[in-house]
């Protein structure tokens, strides 16, 4: 499990990668990936290699919309595997998240 | 020792039966900043160690009385679990010999003649090993008595939060589950309540996270589960309340997956609504396929109050049909190569299932092959229909005396479209005529009767919805998809309950009039049918005759009439 971040060049967007697992141990990393620096405008979490995560991440994703402005948050989990689409469909984080 | 620490002052036992070569050592293990302690041959070494519990020993192999090998044996076992190093002291060279002074439970051995830097160095070693022993301890019984803290923790919170998860009625005959005692600190929580119109609720829940965190939101939960439930409150408003009150009470990354459902036995209907549990199944006692009781919602607890969706979804449910419900865990569980077992897996044990009584144990066999090992942490619920007769009665209990009970009095209410759209008033309305106390004994006829009529002005009345359509099973979730359409696109209409309450002699009658502002029925029509027992529709307006002392309907249908009346009270 790792996680990496990538901000845009205008700086405006904030890009974050989940290798593996996305589950509780990750908790530290991928706050730390969205706190520091600068708030970004909009973000993306990329879950191409991600292959499983549980309601820990859940919460996790929580967190970032929380972070990016609740109900105004600019958040798009993008390249999720069908396993993890199937998570993100039974709690029906679509409502919450763009998903593509 | 250049470079290191300055070594620790030891307390160090030599046992020499030869003199002059135990006072040399002494010498210089003294210049080297420890204590020395002496003994002549191995029992004296014996007796020394109990008495004064040197840190280290230096043993001569061959001593009269009692060898080192036979002394080192004997220490080793009075020190216990704690690290005494003993360094054989020997010119022994050939290796059956050393090798006989570790076997024996010696750590080190140093050849005569001494080299002083190499013992120095060799005590300095073993003082280390000795400390990480001795650390490796005191962080295992720091462990043991935390872990010990945390299981009677557990023990007492589970012991509360059962008092108030066993005031429900999980014991109902038509409920089965299987739960870890634990199940509260894995976050699942299964609760189930009779409503005062005899409907039964039970919720299936499952938060974020394990342990503490997982278990602080299940009171609250079960709080305005019970409450509400007993107060007669339907799924919306309690599902309402639950978010309401886990949006607020719980830290943002936490929620509450769940599935509420509300067993009613008198109109043989089950209402779901499932935000994040895995699918559910409504299983049909014919050959129907299952149907799936897909999560259509979010979790309990993230959503604001403003954005929650309460819409839940209403299925006929009759005799020997059940509702199986589960947390993660089942069809998740992954086997060696990490394949998750799956809904399929899932269904093909409802396939092959033949007896009802055995789903859940069939569920669990099926999931323990999978996995080459069974697992405790997975909650499972099937809720079966069983008549309401066979079923025990809510048992209500009031607390005060009765003596400022309010026995002449009338009210009216008219609620309208706004109101009806989002606001169930029969809460308030039955809390209202609770304050009667000649009424209590009957307050489940009393809220049925009123659900009924209400629901009848609400759907056939202000609404303007056909019961015939609920003939058969798809025109059965037509209706109800049409009772939400035109529930939220309600612009007008009204519905008006006056209640009256008469004192007469010792006792007293309730009167209650419904009307609505639809375009009413043909009364006398309608209640010259028989009573349609095995229909989906049809059931409230012979629940209402049977069940109230007397009912009447205006000859416009818009209008319905029922009277309560009962004896003074001792």
């Amino acid at each position: 499990m790792s996680v990496t971040s990538e901000r845009s060049s205008d700086g405006q967007q904030l890009t974050i990668n989940i290798k593996g697992r996305f589950d509780f141990s990750t908790h530290q990393d991928f706050r730390g990936a969205y706190e520091k620096g600068a708030d970004a405008k909009r973000y993306v979490v990329d879950l191409k290699e991600t292959h499983y995560l549980d309601s820990s991440a859940l919460g996790m994703l929580l967190l970032l919309r929380d972070h990016a402005g609740g109900e105004r948050a600019d958040v798009r989990l993008v390249n999720c595997s069908p396993d993890v689409v199937k998570i993100l469909a039974i709690s029906n984080f679509s409502k919450l998240f763009r998903i593509g | 020792m250049r470079g290191a620490a300055p070594p620790e002052r030891l307390k160090i036992l030599i046992a020499d039966d030869n003199a002059s070569d135990r006072m040399l050592l002494s010498a210089i293990i003294s210049r080297q900043g420890h204590e020395v302690l002496s003994a002549c041959d191995g029992a004296e070494a014996v007796a020394l160690f109990e008495r004064s519990r040197p840190q280290l020993i230096l043993m001569d192999a061959m001593m009269p009385v009692m060898d080192g090998f036979e002394a080192a044996r004997r220490i080793k076992e009075l020190a216990g679990e704690a690290l005494v190093p003993i360094i054989f002291l020997t010119s022994l060279t050939e290796g059956e010999g050393l090798a006989r002074c570790l076997d024996a439970g010696g750590d080190d051995f140093v050849a005569k003649p001494y080299n002083q830097v190499v013992l120095a160095a060799k005590i300095n070693a073993m003082n280390r090993l000795r400390l990480l022993q001795e650390t490796v301890l005191q962080q295992r019984d720091l462990i043991a008595r935390h872990h010990k803290y945390l299981l009677n923790e557990q023990r007492v919170a589970k012991a509360v939060f059962d008092q108030v998860a066993h005031s429900g009625c999980l014991s109902a005959p038509n409920i089965r589950y299987l739960q870890s005692p634990y199940a509260l600190f894995n976050g699942d929580l299964l609760l189930a309540a009779w409503a005062p119109s005899g409907n039964m609720h039970v919720l299936l829940g499952d938060f974020t996270g394990h342990g503490l965190p997982a278990a602080v939101g299940a009171m609250p939960l079960a709080e305005v589960f019970y409450g509400m439930t007993a107060k007669g409150y339907g799924l919306p408003e309690t599902l309402r309340e639950m978010n309401a009150k886990l949006k607020r009470i719980l830290p943002v990354d936490m929620f509450c997956c769940a599935a509420l459902i509300c067993v009613n036995f008198k109109q043989q209907l089950v209402e779901i609504w499932n935000g994040g549990l895995p699918d559910g199944y409504l299983l049909h006692s014919d050959d129907r396929p299952h149907t799936p009781l897909v999560s259509a919602h979010l979790p309990l607890g993230v959503l604001s109050a403003g954005s929650f969706d309460d819409n839940t979804q209403v299925y006929p449910f009759g005799a020997g049909d059940r509702v199986f419900l589960l947390s993660d865990g089942v069809v998740d569980s992954t086997d060696e190569s990490g394949e998750m077992f799956g809904s399929r897996r899932l269904q093909n044990v409802f396939v092959a299932n033949r007896n009802p009584a055995l789903l859940i144990e069939e569920v669990q066999w099926a999931l323990a092959r999978f996995r080459g090992q069974a697992r405790d942490d997975v909650s499972m619920v099937e809720i079966g229909f069983t008549e309401p007769e066979s079923l025990g009665p809510p048992s209500v209990i009031y607390t005060d005396s009765g003596d400022s009970s309010p026995l002449d009095w009338a009210a009216s209410f008219e609620f309208r479209a706004s109101t009806l759209r989002r606001f169930n008033p029969l809460p308030y309305l039955l809390q209202l005529l609770q304050e009667v106390h000649g009424l209590r004994l009957q307050s489940s006829e009393l809220y049925i009767v009123l659900s009924e009529l209400y629901s009848n002005a609400l759907e056939h009345g202000v609404l303007g919805l056909d019961s015939a359509l609920k003939r058969d099973a798809d025109g059965f979730a037509l209706y109800y998809q049409q009772r939400g359409e035109r529930l939220d696109s309600l612009e007008d209409g009204f519905i008006r309950f006056n209640f009256q309450i008469i004192p007469q002699g010792q006792g007293g009658r309730l009167i209650v009039d419904v009307q609505d502002s639809g375009g009413g029925f043909n009364a006398e029509q309608v209640l010259a049918l028989p009573p349609a027992v095995d229909q989906l529709s049809g059931r409230g307006l012979s629940l209402v005759r049977q069940l109230s002392h007397q009912c009447q309907w205006s000859s416009d249908g818009r209008t319905a009439r029922v009277e309560f009346a009962w004896e003074g009270l001792a």
